[in-house]
């Protein structure tokens, strides 16, 4: 009789049981939220990278309201963890993922693959598949801009730049802040110092520290925490930002200006389109033109006058009419890589591995 | 000339942190312990330094708690090591996991309320800045020695006396004693346990001051892991010191000046002969050298740069 009851109980637990899985499958109901999921490499408390993301995710929280949730994961490794983390996530019920570090693009085509009703958004890597984009932005634009203003405040004509790896994205970076810097001031020169590491407060202030000691005026760098900038301003000389506005976080006029990230402007549409059914894959690299880059507020330090030169150079890149690698350029051996008037090519600014003319330092 | 000077400087600055941590990790070392727990305990020390010190406006505040914080991760580690006689490495890497991940979870938590409380991107009113001696300043390139900061002049004298205690001290001796034979210690009515435990705390202490040195004087700010695997590094420069306070010293400027050249060379414009990448993993190597190098020299003179006999190994007073 006692058995008989334990089985009685554990039919009836396993009814419920598929009962509860039933109504788990059913549609779900229209006022219900589109889930959202997002991986981050780092905290958005890190006040640079993944914070900027972040930034996006809350401009998409702020323009859909109750009609999205998102769904957060920090400090995801770069491992196979990341598909773990990613599975999570659609395991949750998000119709739409992003994750913001190169490394992930690998792990997210497996689980694009193993998840086909569900939309994935990498940034800055290249992989996709028909429900797999990548997206990034043309951050050059922007370094450009800044190189313009560095070469303006600096009294030596010697700019520093602190760069993390020789990926194209930093090479890129560093020769477009160089031909920025030498249109207004042909005879600048930057000389580059890699840390080989995104991401540690010590080597990239020693970075620093040693442009610093051989007389640049003026620090630049593609790095994760704000120590060059604070090394730069603490000897009384000037910094350029990056991924967040860091003359509010320093709190020092010394930062000229910072390029950041405007990720929401390509967050939300996509999620827009995920809830619309009108998703399409694609490989986005987007610029001024799509707001996806922009400038820090300017440093009262640099004057008006040259405040408007600057932004008249953005209208003109944001027009199209012109854009930063446009040749006749020389790489710093003075060998010809981009013939005069013409626009360079996409796929020779994501590869390349070479300085422009006046760049000092080398790319290996 | 010049060039040494500035690039002396530069590994001057970086290296205090470094050396405060190996000095404490010596002593520890010398009564037999091993704490590989360095890197959580130094991360440690520079969030509570950094959060006293914005709390406080006192940096000398944050000092007192860095070490008092670096003491307390290392009490858990004797306590785990010396009376629960766990294995020490076990023990000591859980410390620096621990470490870590509690100062990240606790950088974002115990900032100011204008800051959504988080400590990343906050700033010091003011750091411990360089004094310079008038007259030794200039001397060429060891004036290098006499415009740093105040934390740094404490080392000058931390490092003589650390040597002196340890070499021509009866408690010196004492120390040694535990940490090469813990039995004949015990039986010349030494505790073993009271002093591991006191030098497992006192290296906690000196952790937690070289975390401290990062983040009110060095790079004056809380970032998450910005210790960097220092905590790592010292383990090696202890054994590049062969266990002698005195020596710690030039470990440190070795190490530290390495590091410091890759910069200075690549910010001269000097076209490197040494790849970047290479100078980043050299300190790891010149440890692999030194530790053959010491094997080799101990044949020869009867165990003159040997570790501590007794180092990873428990103790109890009933043992046979």
């Amino acid at each position: 009789m006692k058995k008989l009851s334990v089985l009685l109980v554990l039919l009836l637990l396993s009814t419920t049981l598929i009962f509860a899985q039933g109504g788990k499958e059913a549609a779900p109901k229209a006022d219900e939220p589109f889930k959202v999921g997002v991986i981050y490499i780092s905290s958005p408390g890190d006040m640079g990278y993944s914070y900027m993301h972040d930034q996006g995710t809350k401009a998409a929280e702020a323009y859909f309201g109750d009609k999205i949730e998102v769904i957060r994961m920090e400090n995801v490794p770069e491992n196979d963890g990341a598909a773990r983390a990613m599975e999570q996530l659609v395991d949750a019920g998000c119709k739409i993922v992003f994750a913001n570090s190169y490394n992930y693009q690998d792990y997210m085509l497996q689980v694009a693959k193993e998840n086909p009703d569900v939309y994935f958004e990498h940034c800055s890597g290249y992989l996709s598949n028909p429900n797999m984009s990548n997206y990034f932005g043309r951050m050059y634009q922007m370094r450009y801009l800044s190189g313009m203003i560095a070469a303006k405040m600096s009294t030596s004509g010697k700019l520093g730049y602190v760069g993390a790896f020789n990926t194209p994205e930093v090479v890129r970076g560093i020769n477009a802040f160089a031909l920025g810097a030498r249109a207004i001031n042909p005879k600048a020169t930057v000389t580059v110092v890699w840390t080989n590491t995104w991401y540690d407060p010590s080597l990239e202030r020693q970075g620093a520290i040693a442009l610093l000691d051989q007389g640049a005026d003026v620090i630049a760098q593609h790095q994760d925490t704000t120590e060059p900038a604070k090394a730069a301003i603490e000897r009384g000389k000037l910094a350029v930002g990056y991924n967040a506005d860091f003359r509010s976080i320093v709190g020092s006029d010394s930062v000229l200006v910072s390029p950041m990230w405007n990720w929401g402007n390509y967050m939300i549409p996509a999620i827009e389109s995920a809830i619309n059914g009108t998703w399409k894959q694609q490989s986005y690299w987007g610029g001024l033109e799509d707001d996806m880059v922009k400038l820090s507020p300017i440093s009262p330090l640099v004057p008006k006058d040259f405040q408007a030169q600057v932004m008249a150079k953005q209208d003109e890149i944001a027009k199209g009419s012109w854009d930063v690698f446009w040749g006749e350029l020389k790489d710093n051996t003075g060998a010809v890589r981009q013939k005069a008037g013409e626009k360079m090519a996409d796929d020779k600014m994501l590869t390349m591995d070479w300085f422009v003319e006046g760049v000092i330092g080398s790319v290996k | 000339m010049d060039f040494i000077t500035k690039l002396l400087a530069a590994t001057i600055a970086m290296g205090t942190s470094l050396t405060f941590a190996t000095i404490g990790e010596i002593y520890t070392e010398k009564t037999g312990v091993l704490n590989l727990g360095m890197e959580g305990t130094m991360l440690m020390g520079a969030l509570t330094a950094f959060a006293s010190t914005l709390a406080s406006g006192s940096l000398y505040v944050g000092l007192v708690v860095a070490m008092l914080t670096g003491g307390m991760l290392s009490l858990i580690h004797a306590f785990l090591c010396v009376t629960m006689r766990a294995n020490q490495v076990v023990s000591g890497l859980a410390i620096t996991m621990f470490g870590t991940g509690l100062a990240n979870f606790l950088g974002q938590r115990l900032g100011p309320v204008s800051n959504n409380y988080n400590l990343v991107g906050m700033n010091l009113p003011k750091k411990f800045d360089n004094i310079a001696i008038p007259l030794l300043k200039d001397i060429p390139v060891l004036g290098a020695f006499f415009d740093v900061s105040i934390l740094t002049y404490l080392l000058y004298l931390i490092i003589p006396f650390a040597w002196f205690f340890m070499y021509k001290t009866k408690h010196g001796l004492a120390i040694r004693a535990v940490g090469e034979s813990p039995k004949t210690a015990a039986a010349m009515g030494l505790s073993v346990s009271r002093l591991r435990y006191l030098y497992t705390i006192i290296g906690g202490m000196f952790a937690g001051l070289g975390g401290a040195c990062l983040s009110l004087s060095f790079t004056p700010s809380w970032n998450d892991g910005m210790t960097g695997g220092k905590g790592w590094i010292v383990i090696a420069l202890v054994i590049f010191a062969t266990w002698n306070p005195g020596k710690a010293v030039i470990g440190t400027l070795v190490f530290g000046g390495i590091t410091s050249l890759q910069f200075s060379l690549q910010a001269a414009g000097i076209k490197m002969v040494i790849p970047t990448q290479f100078l980043a993993f050299a300190p790891y190597l010149i440890t692999f050298f030194t530790l053959s190098v010491m094997t080799i020299l101990n044949q020869n003179r009867k165990g003159a740069f040997a570790s501590p006999s007794a180092l990873g190994s428990s103790f109890a007073i009933d043992d046979k």
